[in-house]
């Protein structure tokens, strides 16, 4: 995971697939990328050439397809993305990765609890294709039906897959932190061998987080802040966080975007 | 056809090209280092660095504009002394140019920093900063008044052992008034534009999108002011100009020079593509060898007005 991995490369699309209301999953030809990236690590992409948009845009790595193919699933939120969701297969891209700091799983967990919100999904699956040991249970939250995102197919060691929307429309209705909440609370045997790795919105990392605290579960999270370089050199993408146990800016795209849950100073943000 | 010579020297120090990785757009050299070879630059400036660590603004710290993007770091940086432990190592072992840019709260810190990096090895030259607009007791109140911009370039030069680049704010009503009096107080040259002013409003929060409310604008969309900046200043002062402000590519960087840069350094383009300064380079080497320019320090100032 040394930086002399990371590679800018002009990419290929392969395809484009859509995979729910405003979600697309984007097929890229990134075989130095795909070759050394892991769960939680993220792409800068730079979504036309041209000054407008000018920033790359981040997303996590949601997978890797043989051979030499990078996933990304993306949702659709304002001109980026928009520009993104009309490229057709053939057209290229450039594509700066693979960046930051994955999820580093516990090869002793029994069990894998993986957490999403929404979009958030995306590291996830990517994740829980790379388990090798252990079981997993994969807890899928999303807003109404519409919404949802299939990853029986994604995950091969989850015998368990909840998915949960906010209205009911499938699967369980509430909150996604409300099952994970009531599987703490039931499997106190399991509680020391398991951990949580989570991604979403702000609000249900925090709770999250606060149900990893209550339960003596180790928890990583994957975050998210507004990007310039994606490679450490800005400073910009600043969250507060604690090092060494003083309170510091984290940076997201270096220091992250995985963090220990109890290293984020969440009552900042 | 003979190869076209790119070296310049700004104040005694020969650069082997006019491009220049601009301060806080390219971390400490390494962060890049594995992208392309950041020996063939012209040059690096480091992030600016203070004498205490600094832990910079509250997020969000950058939003994108038009062509452009608004930053608030509020010059985070880890200090002087991890500098010199932690990067200045790796710096020294360059083959490129390395120029430390200083930052002060006060005309007694910039003095402490410029002698303190007196006698280290591997710097080639100083940049001041006195423009930065993030730092509510600094940057501003300096770099926008004439006689301060004097009173601390005066304190740099008076205690650094290496030549001395004044890094110039576009945030003043008349920028050849701070550069004839940094000039005048002993700078070996300028350097401009730093970032412009700006803000930006998250209309769904009705509050400001930056955690500092306000940002320096960089980018394209501020070309034209620092151009029109680098030609106005190169007419008025002796010393050399380092020209800068939203180059993205060998023609942007060729304009400024014809406007009156001897050099050139590339900020945000950095961000957009990582390679974006070494193309510069090899875009100015195709277009002297085309036209015929044996020299490339025979085009700074060159515009015909
Ligand atoms: C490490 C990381 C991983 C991510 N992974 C994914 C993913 O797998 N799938 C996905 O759909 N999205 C992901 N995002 C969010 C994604 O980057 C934004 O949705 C996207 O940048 C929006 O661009 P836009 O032009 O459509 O939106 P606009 O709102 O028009 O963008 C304007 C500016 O804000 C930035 N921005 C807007 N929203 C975000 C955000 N949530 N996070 C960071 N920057 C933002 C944009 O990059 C751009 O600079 C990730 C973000 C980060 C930081
Ligand atoms: C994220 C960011 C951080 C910056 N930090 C510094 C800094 O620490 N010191 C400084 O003198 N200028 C700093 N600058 C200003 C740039 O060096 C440059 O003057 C400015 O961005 C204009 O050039 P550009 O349009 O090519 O980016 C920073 C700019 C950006 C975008
Ligand atoms: S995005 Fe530049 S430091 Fe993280």
């Amino acid at each position: 995971m040394s930086k002399a991995c990371v590679m800018d490369e002009n990419s290929e699309v392969v395809f484009q697939r859509k995979m729910a209301d405003g979600v697309f999953l984007m097929g890229i030809e990134s075989p130095g990328i795909a070759a050394t990236a892991i769960p939680g690590q993220f792409v800068m992409i730079r979504v036309r050439d041209g000054l407008d948009p000018l920033l790359r845009r981040p997303f996590s790595i949601c997978g890797i397809r043989e051979p030499g193919v990078v996933l990304v699933l993306y949702m659709l939120v304002g001109e980026g993305t928009q520009i993104l969701s009309r490229i057709l297969p053939g057209e290229r891209i450039s594509v700066l990765g693979p960046l930051g700091r994955g999820f580093k799983p516990d090869e002793k967990d029994s069990r894998a609890l993986l957490v999403s919100g929404g979009i958030g999904i995306a590291p996830l699956i990517f994740l829980a294709r790379r388990l090798r040991s252990g079981e997993a249970l994969f807890m899928a939250g999303f807003r109404s039906s519409r919404q949802v995102i299939q990853v029986r197919s994604a995950c091969l060691v989850c015998p368990e897959i909840y998915i949960v929307t906010e209205d009911g429309s499938e699967g369980e209705r509430g909150l996604v932190t409300d099952i994970l909440a009531e599987r703490l609370k039931g499997a106190a045997s399991e509680r020391g061998r398991s951990s949580i790795y989570a991604c979403g919105p702000v609000p249900m990392l925090k709770k999250v987080a606060s149900l990893s605290k209550e339960f003596g579960v180790p928890c990583q999270v994957s975050m998210e802040a507004h990007m310039a370089c994606g490679l450490g050199a800005c400073q910009g993408c600043a969250v507060p966080g604690k090092r060494a146990l003083a309170d510091a800016y984290l940076h997201v795209c270096k220091d992250g975007p995985v963090f220990p849950a109890g290293n984020i100073r969440w009552e900042s943000l | 056809m003979t190869e076209a010579d790119l070296g310049v020297e700004i104040a005694g120090v020969k650069l082997k090209n006019p491009v220049i990785a601009a301060s806080g757009t390219f971390g400490y050299g390494e962060e890049y280092a594995g992208l392309f070879d950041i020996n063939s630059l012209g040059g690096l400036v480091v992030k600016g660095i203070s004498l205490k660590p600094r832990q910079g603004n509250p997020p969000p710290r950058i939003v994108e504009t038009p062509c452009g993007m608004l930053n608030s770091i509020g010059l985070a940086n880890i200090g002087l002394d991890a500098f010199v432990k932690e990067k200045l190592p790796y710096l020294s072992g360059l083959s490129t140019a390395v120029i430390v840019n200083i930052y002060g709260h006060s005309i007694k810190e910039y003095a402490e920093l410029a002698g303190a990096l007196k006698g280290l090895s591997g710097i080639s030259l100083i940049e001041v900063n006195i423009s930065c607009p993030n730092v509510e007791c600094g940057g501003m109140a300096f770099g926008t008044d004439p006689d301060m911009s004097a009173r601390v370039t005066d304190a740099v030069v008076s205690r650094a052992d290496l030549p001395v680049i004044v890094k110039l704010s576009p945030n003043v009503t008349d920028i050849r008034a701070v550069a004839r009096a940094v000039e005048k107080a002993g700078a070996s040259a300028v350097s401009l534009i730093n970032t412009l002013t700006g803000m930006a409003v998250d209309l769904g929060r009705r509050s400001p999108v930056l955690g500092n409310v306000i940002g320096g604008l960089s980018g394209p969309a501020i070309k034209p002011v620092a151009l029109y900046m680098v030609y106005q200043t190169a007419k008025s002062i002796g010393i050399p100009v380092i020209g800068m402000g939203g180059i993205v590519n060998y023609r942007d960087a060729l304009e400024f020079i014809i406007a009156g840069a001897s050099a050139v350094q590339i900020g945000t383009a950095n961000f957009i593509n990582p390679r974006a300064a070494v193309e510069v380079i090899e875009g100015i080497r195709q277009y002297c060898e085309t036209n015929a320019i044996a020299r490339i320090s025979d085009l700074t100032g060159s515009i015909r007005a």
